[in-house]
């Protein structure tokens, strides 16, 4: 076997493993069942174990048995120590999956040497012998067995999501409206914690059991941040997957250190860029955002300044370090929302200050036009006169034409605002 | 048994001393692990316990020693950063707590599994003291490393014991301890400080990945036995330290099999032995609640038929088992085991088929009669009930009236309904009134 045909059998190994615990990662995220799923991947070590001394060997069927008899085993029982016992949920999750995972650690710790599973595969998986783990189909090599196994996992998530797409998606995001339209959601979260035990089994071998955790929550954690369709969710959830897994091999080629580990950490990796950069739901997008709508806010107030003035005296100036100072918030942002509205010609220097322009005006009258809506109609539901100037000093930058209208409507032949000042009507 | 007579003994010096430092851990973990579990943290402890493996690694390339302190300040420094970066995602974005739980744990532990294996094969070192910190190995502590473990153990202790009325405010009623001046977030932090520290001193006997058990465990475990606080936080010491110096025991006769997962075996039997038979919503004393609610159900069923039986038959009191069984629906074996169960406790004479209720049966089964009646009546005239839908809910609820609550009933219903109680009369009988004087329902 040459090096290069290894490569890409662990490749591909951890492609299958990423993408089949990513897709239903990504629901048990969406679910807020993250930590089933970590309890679940713990406690389906004793069932491996069972299995491995019953058929002294790693046959594929009574390992699967044992992992799912387990996974049920660990629902039924944190369910019933939280419904029965009235055990917090979080501690009975705690105390089942440690037991079993001690009860694991135990059985394979006792009969290490026996058969070839030990403490290091539990815990880094062994996906670097991958290319040597042969199944024999009579006496003919027909390529890698977890390659097999992992690839007919993939086939079996793919269908049990294509099957029940409709009910996992009403489940996850709304489980009083899956029982009211007949949802058996009982059978669907069963369905999915087989589902879950036995992809953890098939990727077990590859990169341990503390490590399918990661590889169970992260992208779909990640790839939530990106979306909000599920269908998008998914298909980002894999692709994070399926790239751990590449970046992850060939960084631990460079550092020299466990396969599963890396991918764990490029994963890690992906989570925090997901975190900061993200558009929308990203640290830095909100970051801007916030900032673009406080120049927005800034550069309104001064346009309402400058009409309010106007409205006294319609020749009014104002020099710049005067409007900077009565916008009253930070310096840079007030300098910013002033040389915009000088861009955008709503403002013009003369030689005795600044002027509204004719644009200028306009959409000054549009905003103070909004604001005394607002502060016509809080008064008409019932908030004091000498009250409303500031909620409708925050609204009043979150109006829109047709909203605008909308509170015409409401509050029908309106000249004056509850101060008596005069609403400028629509231009 | 040689050996644990050598065990029991103390004679080796050496056993003494992990014996009492496993008794240590599991003291602390099961008084930090109670608060823990009552503020909900269990499952960040287990966070923070993975999130300390890298740490454990840092330090070792850092300062290429494998001396405790230095070993437990990295896995402190990087247990403090997963907890802080839990509290970052929960905060900053909208990834829920459990799904921040789970990145941190399983990110911090491949960062640990990345560093540990590069050690390993870049033979920067002997790493194989590094992977006892995994699973746990009790035996492979120095009197250094027991010294330094007492130390943080003793000190902990002292910390919950001087700020225990806080930390039971902090679990019970945080607004009365912000009412006091003091600072909840301090408290939770505070109490979040001291967890860190209780995982750190278990790392080397019980390891990263399954300290949380240390915590969680006794702590649920000694649920079943109180419902206060403060001997709950004694019940999971013992539990705790029990489990502590057990589990070291039977891991130092196979030392092949770390000590952590041993320990914690030892925990989850004291954890199903409570949760069978703790006193405290254990299985075994609901049981016998439960029996003993259907026992008292039946006897209620079988008096106030025959009390009602003797209105009906103009004060006779001896009836057939077979009328009795009639009366009831039920089969005639089911009455004739009731009348001997009466027979014994003395409120009916039992004898060839015949039953009659004793002067204390008359009196318990009036008591019977009037708490249903009182508690029928009670239900139609505050309009709760339609008096044709009243028997089945009425059933199953006036077993558990007490006298005092059926005295405010008869009280209320005199007030407000103008009740007799010298004759409360069956309200299912009479269409005129239903045995009050003035049936014209008040409404207060």
């Amino acid at each position: 076997m040459t090096d290069i045909h290894g490569e890409w059998i662990i490749l591909l190994t951890g492609t299958l493993a990423a993408s089949s615990c990513a897709l239903l990662g990504t629901f048990l995220v969406l679910r807020q069942m993250s930590l089933l799923g970590d309890a679940l991947s713990h406690a389906v070590l004793p069932g491996i174990a069972i299995a491995f001394f019953f058929t002294e060997s790693r046959a594929i069927l009574p390992m699967f048995l044992g992992a799912a008899s387990f996974g049920l085993i660990t629902t039924l029982l944190v369910e019933s120590f939280h419904r029965r016992w009235n055990v917090p949920e979080d501690a009975s999750i705690g105390i089942v999956f440690t037991a079993l995972f001690a009860l694991g650690v135990v059985l394979i710790s006792a009969y290490a040497g026996q058969v070839d599973l030990d403490q290091e595969c539990v815990l880094y998986g062994e996906i670097a012998y991958t290319p040597w783990d042969i199944l024999l189909w009579g006496d003919t090599d027909i390529g890698p067995r977890p390659i097999w196994i992992l690839s007919s996992v993939l086939v079996l998530n793919l269908l049990f999501i294509a099957l029940f797409y409709k009910e996992l998606v009403i489940a996850s995001f709304d489980p009083a409206m899956a029982i009211s339209v007949g949802i058996n959601a009982t059978l669907v979260h069963y369905l999915l914690m087989g589902a879950v035990s036995i992809t953890t089994v098939a990727s077990f071998e590859s990169v341990g059991a503390i490590l399918v955790v990661a590889l169970l929550i992260v992208p779909g954690a990640a790839a939530y941040l990106w979306s909000d369709r599920l269908s998008t969710v998914l298909m980002t959830a894999t692709f994070f997957g399926i790239t751990s897994a590449i970046a992850g091999y060939y960084l631990a080629g460079i550092i020299n250190s466990s396969i599963a580990g890396t991918i764990v950490v490029i994963l890690g990796l992906i989570f925090s860029l997901s975190v900061f950069f993200a558009p929308r739901q990203g640290l830095l997008a909100q970051f801007v955002h916030r900032a673009l709508l406080s120049i927005k806010i800034a550069q309104d107030h001064m346009l309402l300044t400058m009409v309010r003035a106007a409205e006294v005296d319609s020749e009014y100036r104002s020099m710049s370090s005067q409007l900077l100072e009565q916008a009253s918030v930070n310096s840079v942002v007030a300098r910013i929302a002033l040389n915009r509205l000088r861009s955008r010609e709503f403002l013009q220097n003369t030689v005795t200050g600044l002027r509204l322009t004719e644009e200028g005006r306009k959409k000054g009258l549009r905003l103070l036009r909004s604001h005394r809506l607002w502060e016509t109609y809080l008064n008409e539901l019932g908030l004091q006169s000498d009250h409303v100037h500031e909620p409708a000093d925050i609204l009043e930058h979150y109006i829109d034409e047709q909203l605008q209208r909308d509170i015409d409507d409401q509050v029908p032949d309106r000249e004056f605002d509850p101060q008596g000042k005069e609403i400028p009507p629509t231009s | 048994m040689t050996q644990l007579w050598a065990f029991l003994s103390l004679a080796d010096a050496n056993v003494r001393f992990v014996l009492l430092g496993s008794l240590l851990i599991g003291a602390t973990s099961g008084i930090l692990g109670t608060f823990a579990v009552l503020k909900r943290r269990s499952l960040i402890g287990d966070a923070l316990a993975h999130a300390a493996l890298p740490g454990v690694a840092l330090a070792f390339m850092v300062s290429g020693s494998k001396s405790l302190p230095v070993l437990i300040t990295g896995a402190t420094a990087t247990g403090i950063a997963g907890m802080l970066v839990i509290q970052f995602i929960v905060n900053n974005t909208r990834i829920k707590a459990d799904a921040a739980i789970g990145i941190v744990l399983s990110v911090f532990f491949g960062g640990g599994i990345v560093l540990l294996t590069h050690i390993q094969r870049s033979g920067a070192g002997n790493q194989s003291g590094l992977d006892k910190f995994l699973f746990g190995q009790a035996a492979g502590m120095t009197n250094d490393d027991l010294k330094v473990m007492a130390v943080l153990s003793v000190a902990i202790i002292v910390a919950v014991l001087m700020l225990y009325k806080e930390f039971k405010a902090l679990i019970f009623d945080p607004q009365f301890l912000q009412s006091t001046g003091i600072s909840v977030r301090l408290i939770d932090m505070a109490l979040m400080g001291l967890i860190v520290f209780t995982v750190m001193v278990g790392l080397q006997a019980v390891g990263v990945v399954l300290i949380a058990a240390m915590l969680i465990t006794p702590a649920v475990a000694a649920r079943f036995w109180t419902e206060r606080l403060h001997l709950m936080v004694i019940v999971a010491a013992l539990v705790g330290s029990l489990s502590g110096a057990l589990g070291t025991y039977l891991s130092t006769l196979a030392p092949r099999i770390p000590t952590g997962p041993v320990m914690v075996m030892v925990a989850t039997g004291f954890f199903v032995f409570s949760a069978l038979f703790g006193p405290c919503r254990g299985l075994t004393t609901r049981l016998l609640r439960r029996r003993k609610n259907s026992l008292r159900e039946r006897r209620h069923h079988v008096l106030r038929a025959m009390i009602e039986m003797r209105e009906t038959h103009r004060d006779r009191n001896q009836f057939f088992t077979t009328e009795l069984a009639s009366e009831l629906d039920w089969k005639t074996g089911r009455v004739e085991a009731e009348a001997k169960q009466l027979l014994r406790s003395g409120l009916a004479e039992y004898s060839a088929g015949t039953i009659a209720l004793t002067p204390s049966g008359v009196a318990e089964g009036t008591f019977v009669v009037k708490s249903h009646r009182l508690w029928e009546h009670y239900l139609v005239y505050r309009d709760i009930l339609a008096v044709d839908h009243v028997d089945g809910p009425a059933d199953e609820l006036e077993h558990l009236l007490t006298p005092d609550i059926i005295a405010r009933l008869e009280e209320i219903l005199q007030r407000d309904h103008d009740l007799d109680p010298t004759t409360i009369i069956n309200i299912h009988d009479n269409e005129s009134g239903y045995g009050l004087k003035n049936p014209g329902k008040i409404v207060s």
